[in-house]
């Protein structure tokens, strides 16, 4: 599909080949996941697990915005927002309510899902590019807010966030994250494969055939906005628990384009690619930490590098059928 | 499912594409819809789908006056389509395309997806069936699993029409099935049709091919800028002056019906 070059490349071919057998394999994800579990065992030093952990909410944030973004072809500019308020209102409560962390949990859902009806309910009707505009004006007030409220701390934020379980050690931290994160992952995959996934798609595709089908374009997108706003807000409650701090800097325009990269590095609406996505911007600046001024630098040219020769993403998204659903035999009468 | 339609007008600006239609379509009856092109046919079909709201004018489904809801809820009440340029969900597998059909009657909620439940496995193979079944149906020969986009023209028809019938439609609206399949498609296409009426559905058709009209329909409506101009059997449509009049003065693709009231005098 995508191979760059045909000038007899055998070697590319046998490359490509292989990544299509890789992509289509069902072991990446357990692989992936037995790496993020051994990883402490390799490396426990408190800045390879920050690092860890932090990959492992950024890939959280992906997988959440794909919902928006990927499966539901939604540009969204201002992600960052629903991270915002899962972080806030699980630090407010913990802090200033002294509730434990976890007791916030079901308030940071009924937080997101109002954020996400909020949001989404006025713009939804408005196509792409406008949309992205008015995203884009919704994470910078609810940023803004953070910034000027007082029981958010103001500028300098909230402090003395205690662990998920009351100040546990940061590998119990770093291995109930990639608990929570995987589930993420499996469910963000699961619903993309579902009717409310397919719905998605055939919005993104052709909203008017979608809705000759009965699919209400509308409903199915707040849909979309709402999956993306709670994982988005899950992911801010692990954030807050993470760094024992919340502050409106965490939640400038450039962390939800950081976040929208993620998405589209790894390939829109494909849930394992923006997995992907996720883990190679938060590991590629550390990996390039050596080259000091020039780190930046490099890291935008590779940006721009796989984004020329993959422009699908790094591991695009595939229509696929199983085999068994490809081929169920129920015909009554087969016409030739 | 019986379709009345009622004094339809509809107007973008200045410009009256519709103006003062009336027709019906009764239970289990094939009518087709035809018209030199711009007589506001396809405009029609988007009023009786919801993609228009109509100025002035009914639409009754059953009775049920539905015109100004929308294009899902109009589906809602039992009525599929299909397009006069195909819209089929390119880059989806063809049974997904197909699958978008259940989504009105598929019994499957996110928190079973989430969990994968028995009933997510339940609704997910019946759904995948429902899907074969019509692609069966309609005689799908390529690839089932592959984007629809890959396949070629007239198969991309037949999934089209295979989408609509797997809303389980009682009203199924066909806009030029026939457009841009060669002869012997078109015969298969006609056959199609009148197996899809042997299921019970009442079907609304719009056709340039007149062989095709003629072979099919009940009857036929004739329009003429924005008005209908006959409505009757074909053989009584084909010999009204007032269509042959429509149609002469006209070339291309109408020498055919030249030919056909021709016929009909000889």
């Amino acid at each position: 599909m995508s191979a760059p070059g045909t000038g007899g490349a055998s070697g590319l071919d046998r490359v490509s080949g292989f990544a299509r057998g890789l992509f289509d394999s069902r072991w990446p994800g357990p692989v992936l996941l037995l790496a993020a579990l051994l990883g402490p065992f390799v490396n426990a030093t408190p800045y390879a697990l920050n690092l860890m952990t932090t990959t492992a909410i950024s890939v959280m944030l992906a997988v959440g915005l794909n919902i928006v973004v990927g499966y539901c072809g939604l540009l969204d500019l201002g992600y960052a927002a629903f991270f915002a308020v899962g972080a806030y209102t699980s630090g407010v409560l913990a802090t200033r309510f002294d509730w434990p962390l976890l007791a916030t949990v079901p308030v940071v859902l009924v937080a997101t899902v109002i954020a996400g009806i909020v949001i989404g309910g006025p713009t939804l009707r408005l196509r792409s590019d406008y949309l992205a505009i008015v995203t884009l004006g919704f994470g910078e007030i609810i940023r803004i807010t953070a910034n000027n409220l007082d029981v958010t701390g103001g500028p300098s934020g909230i402090h003395g966030i205690p662990g998920l379980f009351g100040g546990e050690d940061k590998v119990v931290f770093y291995y109930a994250t990639v608990v929570i994160v995987a589930l993420a992952v499996i469910g963000a995959a699961r619903l993309g494969r579902s009717r409310i996934g397919r719905a998605w798609r055939f919005v993104r595709e052709d909203e008017d055939a979608a809705a000759a089908m009965g699919v209400s374009p509308y409903r199915v997108k707040l849909a979309a906005y709402i999956a993306g706003a709670v994982w988005g807000g899950l992911a801010g409650v692990l954030f807050g628990a993470h760094l024992s701090a919340v502050s409106p800097g965490s939640f400038r325009f450039l962390d939800s384009a950081l976040i929208l990269m993620a998405v589209v590095l790894g390939g829109m609406g494909s849930n394992p690619g923006v997995v992907l996505g996720a883990i190679v911007l938060a590991v590629l600046p550390e990996a390039l930490r050596d080259l000091v001024d020039w780190q930046y630098f490099v890291f935008g040219v590779l940006l721009i590098l796989v984004m020329l020769v993959r422009p699908q993403g790094l591991w695009p998204a595939r229509s696929r059928e199983t085999p068994q659903d490809a081929a169920r035999a129920v015909r009554p009468e087969v016409r030739a | 499912m019986n379709l009345e339609v009622a004094d339809l007008r509809l107007s973008f600006g200045g410009l009256l594409a519709i103006d003062g239609l009336s027709f019906g379509v009764g239970e289990n009856e094939i009518v087709s819809v035809i018209g030199p092109n711009g007589a506001g046919k396809t405009s029609a079909f988007n009023c009786v789908t919801g993609f228009y709201r109509p100025t002035a004018g009914r639409i009754l489904l059953d009775g049920q006056d539905v015109s100004g809801r929308r294009p899902e809820q109009i589906a809602a009440m039992g009525v599929a389509r299909t397009f006069q340029n195909l819209r089929l969900f390119g880059e989806l597998s063809v049974l997904d395309n197909v699958r978008a059909g259940t989504h009105l009657w598929s019994r499957q909620r996110a928190i079973d997806a989430l969990l994968h439940t028995p009933r997510f496995r339940r609704t997910e193979n019946e759904v995948t069936d429902e899907a074969h079944r019509w692609l069966d149906f309609v005689g799908l020969r390529g690839d089932r699993a592959g984007p629809a986009r890959a396949l070629p023209y007239g198969e991309q028809r037949r999934v089209e029409i295979a989408r609509a019938l797997a809303r389980r439609p009682s009203l199924l609206l066909l806009d030029e099935p026939a457009a841009g399949l060669n002869h012997s498609e078109k015969a298969e296409m006609t056959d199609l049709i009148r197996r899809i009426r042997e299921l019970g559905i009442s079907i609304a058709l719009i056709e340039h091919d007149m062989g095709l009209v003629m072979e099919v329909s009940e009857r036929v409506v004739v329009l003429n800028f924005g008005r209908e101009i006959a409505d009757g059997p074909p053989e009584q449509v084909r010999r009204d002056p007032q269509v042959i009049e429509a149609y002469l003065g006209r070339d291309a693709e109408d020498s055919e019906i030249a030919e056909i009231i021709g016929d009909g005098h000889g």
